[in-house]
């Protein structure tokens, strides 16, 4: 048997594609999914589905593609995942599925993220939903869902199928959460996001904007006077951390939450006369290596800077972001300070100017297992500036535990839940990032899609539901 | 869609809106505040709520167009509608019947926001004193309310036109010299006037409370814009605050970090003034 290489997945010109916000992916072409697909061994014991934090039948969707039957493989996709164009483009499938993969062992493994990308974008394009009539348990069962990022999509997409009354409060003016104020559209355009949304609204869940629950509803008013039966929180990561460098307080130091939430979120593509400053000088610096960081990094080159770099303290090979998104920062022409840790941020007049770095060499592993930065003695030196953003981590957002009593939190803030993902209060879930801290957005959705269960559960809803598709979506 | 019922110009440039929103309007408390977004491709501004009314279902909200969105604010009049309307947000202030006396100063855009803690200090039974400080005389607005919760109201006013000439800080100091038993100050208004009134009344050890309306962008404790130090700490003044101890507050960096975007602003202004396609599309828009 022959192993053909992976096929290999179009991108737009690095030179071009720092010049748009658009797709950097271009995606698999009908032809070029089905060469991938044909790669496929179909295993009878299949690794890749137990690498999957939502276990998606991956051989069964696959096949799906393989007999150009991809209305097949995008019901065995959405049995798992409701968001599969979305999860195809940020999932980190190198060390999930497609790390699992058998061919992966001695050749490149299947690219399943990008074929599951494939099929998302195909019923986005032709508008295949799920199910078309909304189907409704009698007598009725409601839930309230706190934050529309990926958990509470999750969530709600799976109690709806269940038949579940379910309503999305989200606290910003569009749905998404981190999806939209977070992720660039380079990365995750917005049509993508708002049309698997219009898939989900299809299943029947209401979306609530504007609502900041534990401010305008408290948990126990939902529960005792608005007559939800469950609440699942998903509010997601919280408040940006710093790292208490000197000239922090700066005008020209941002968090990567706020610079991305000031370009994605308040200037979105496609939509005119948006005012909101973003903020962003002509040489940015941006502080840690993870997919947030090379995010920022990303969106400053495509806001026109001169110069972004990304200032990290440990070296290449530690970097937590994604192989895929480091080599297309690369790519696009951005610079990388490894091995150099910030000691002060430098300023005039209230403004940046530089940052003092000194160099580091890797020592002993640590209780992460990463080998160690130590600082160099006397290898200080001025890295020129005018805006520096910091992406290390976020810390957990404390609204809902201010405002619910009885919540049980841990000493990070995080809220404590059981093996359902119910917290200590009776009838309330949580799941993602408020529960976790920063993960993954299919991280979320499995705290998510654990959490339905456990609602269904709590709710005596055991039975498993209907479950017919209709492709006729014009109604 | 949240309608605008009613719309009153205090000023050439300061104006109020009654905002129906029931929901909101029933949570609002002393203190907190909301994220106004106007229209599609709008910024998100955070305004303290200056009253809120539970049996009418409306907030009210007052304004001063300093700005680009606020001047396009302006424009919006009775029965119009804004786009998106967030909160309550924010801890509500910590009001308590107190030992000694309470003050309440309140300047320029501050004069609005101070008054529902000026009645709920009242009603908690306090004995309360009212500053308000405006630029001129004809600038003033709620007086008469102000005046019902006070036991002891003055006016300060820059040109001297009506009340004590000069600025609320001298008031400030003559009422802490009279009223050694002064428990509580409570100070809102532009961040030069907090730090004065905080430098104040350090002289007399009387604890302060400042509401910092800074720059943000959700409101809801995630971008982090809204970061002021605190007692030498990195805090949140939309999830933390936004009521702070006033000697607390790193007031040089708070008056630095107001400051960031005023080449932008300065820019959308222009772009304002020249009647450029923003504001023909906004007009359109209705």
């Amino acid at each position: 048997m022959a192993f053909e290489p992976r096929v290999k997945c179009p991108e737009q010109d690095p030179k071009e594609r720092v010049k748009n916000f658009d797709d950097v992916v271009l995606g698999y072409t009908v032809e070029l999914a089905r060469e991938e697909a044909a790669r496929c061994l179909q295993c009878k014991n299949p690794q890749c589905v137990l690498g999957c934090p939502v276990s998606i039948d991956i051989p069964g969707f696959i096949a799906g593609i393989r007999e150009g039957d991809l209305e097949q493989a995008y019901t065995i996709l959405t049995e798992s995942n409701p968001i599969p164009a979305v999860c195809g483009r940020v999932c980190p499938q190198e060390i999930q599925c497609e790390s699992k993969c058998i061919l992966g062992i001695k050749h490149q493994p299947i690219a399943i993220g990008k074929l599951e990308r494939f099929v998302g974008d195909w019923a986005v394009k032709n508008n295949i939903c799920v199910r078309e009539e909304p189907y409704k348990l009698r007598p009725p069962k409601r839930v309230a869902i706190i934050g529309s990022g990926p958990a509470g999509l999750a969530c709600a997409g799976d109690l709806a199928l269940a038949g579940v009354d379910v309503t999305v409060f989200e606290a910003l003016h569009t749905f998404g959460g981190v999806l939209k104020y977070g992720i660039p559209s380079f990365r995750l355009p917005k049509d993508i996001i708002d049309s698997e949304l219009e898939k989900i609204r299809k299943l029947g869940v209401k979306f609530t904007a504007n609502h900041a629950i534990g401010r305008i509803f408290t948990i126990p008013q939902m529960l005792e006077e608005m007559d939800f039966d469950a609440v699942f929180i998903g509010t997601g990561a919280g408040l940006p951390r710093f790292l208490n460098l000197k000239g922090e307080g700066l005008n020209g130091v941002q968090s990567a939450n706020e610079f991305l939430t000031r370009v994605n979120l308040m200037n979105p593509p496609g939509v005119k006369d948006c005012f909101t400053p973003i903020g962003c000088g002509k040489k940015v610096a941006v502080i840690g290596a993870g997919n947030v960081a090379m995010d920022c990094v990303r969106t400053a080159l495509r806001l026109g800077v001169e110069e972004a770099m990304i200032v990290y303290r440990r070296s290449r090979e530690q970097a937590p972001a994604r192989l895929e998104e480091l080599h297309h920062a690369e790519e696009e022409g951005v610079k990388f300070h490894f091995l150099s840790n910030p000691i002060e941020i430098l300023g005039k007049d209230g403004r940046v100017t530089g940052l003092r770095l000194q160099r580091m060499e890797l020592g002993e592993p640590d209780s992460s297992g990463r080998r160690r930065p130590i600082p160099i003695e006397g290898s200080e030196f001025v890295l020129e500036c005018d805006t520096v953003i910091i992406a290390v981590g976020t810390k957990s957002n404390p609204i809902i535990g201010q405002t619910t009593p009885g919540l049980e939190l841990n000493e990070w803030g995080y809220i404590e839940v059981d093996e359902n993902q119910m917290t200590t209060v009776p009838g309330v879930f949580a799941g993602g990032d408020i529960v976790t801290g920063s993960a993954t957005v299919i991280l979320a959705m499995g705290a998510g899609k654990k959490a339905a269960r456990g609602i269904l559960r709590y709710l005596g809803i055991e039975k498993e539901p209907p479950n017919e598709c209709d492709d006729d979506m014009d109604a | 869609m949240f309608q605008i019922i009613r719309h009153e110009e205090f000023s050439p440039i300061t104006f109020l809106w009654e905002v129906l929103a029931p929901d909101l309007a029933r949570a609002a408390r002393p203190g907190q505040f909301v994220m106004v977004r106007i229209r599609e491709g709008g910024e998100r501004i955070p305004l303290t709520i200056a009253d809120y009314d539970t049996e009418l279902g409306t907030i009210t909200l007052v304004i001063q167009a300093v700005g680009r969105s606020s001047r396009e604010m302006q424009e919006l009049k009775e029965g119009d509608y804004i786009l998106d309307l967030l909160g309550p947000l924010g801890i509500p202030s910590d009001i308590k019947k107190k030992e000694g006396r309470v003050v309440l100063v309140g300047g320029g855009l501050g004069v609005a926001p101070i008054f529902p803690q000026l009645r709920e200090y009242k009603m908690k039974g306090n004995h309360t004193i009212s500053i308000m400080g405006f630029r001129s005389r004809d600038l003033i607005f709620w007086s008469d309310r102000f005046m019902q919760y006070s036991d002891e109201f003055h006016i300060a006013t820059d040109d001297g036109s009506f009340g004590t000439k000069g600025f609320v800080t001298t008031v400030l100091d003559d009422v802490l010299q009279r009223n050694p038993d002064v428990s509580e100050v409570v100070a809102i208004g532009p961040v030069v006037m907090m730090k004065a009134c905080a430098d104040v009344t350090k002289k007399y050890d009387v604890k302060t409370i400042v509401s910092l309306n800074t720059i943000m962008v959700d409101g809801i404790g995630m971008c982090g814009s809204c970061r002021v130090t605190i007692g030498g700490e990195v805090k949140f003044a939309c999830v933390d605050g936004p009521d702070f101890d006033a000697q607390k507050v790193d007031w040089d960096e708070l008056m630095a970090r107001q400051r960031r975007f005023v080449d932008e602003e300065k820019h959308a202004m222009e772009c304002f003034g020249k009647d450029c396609h923003a504001r023909k599309k906004f007009e359109e828009g209705g």
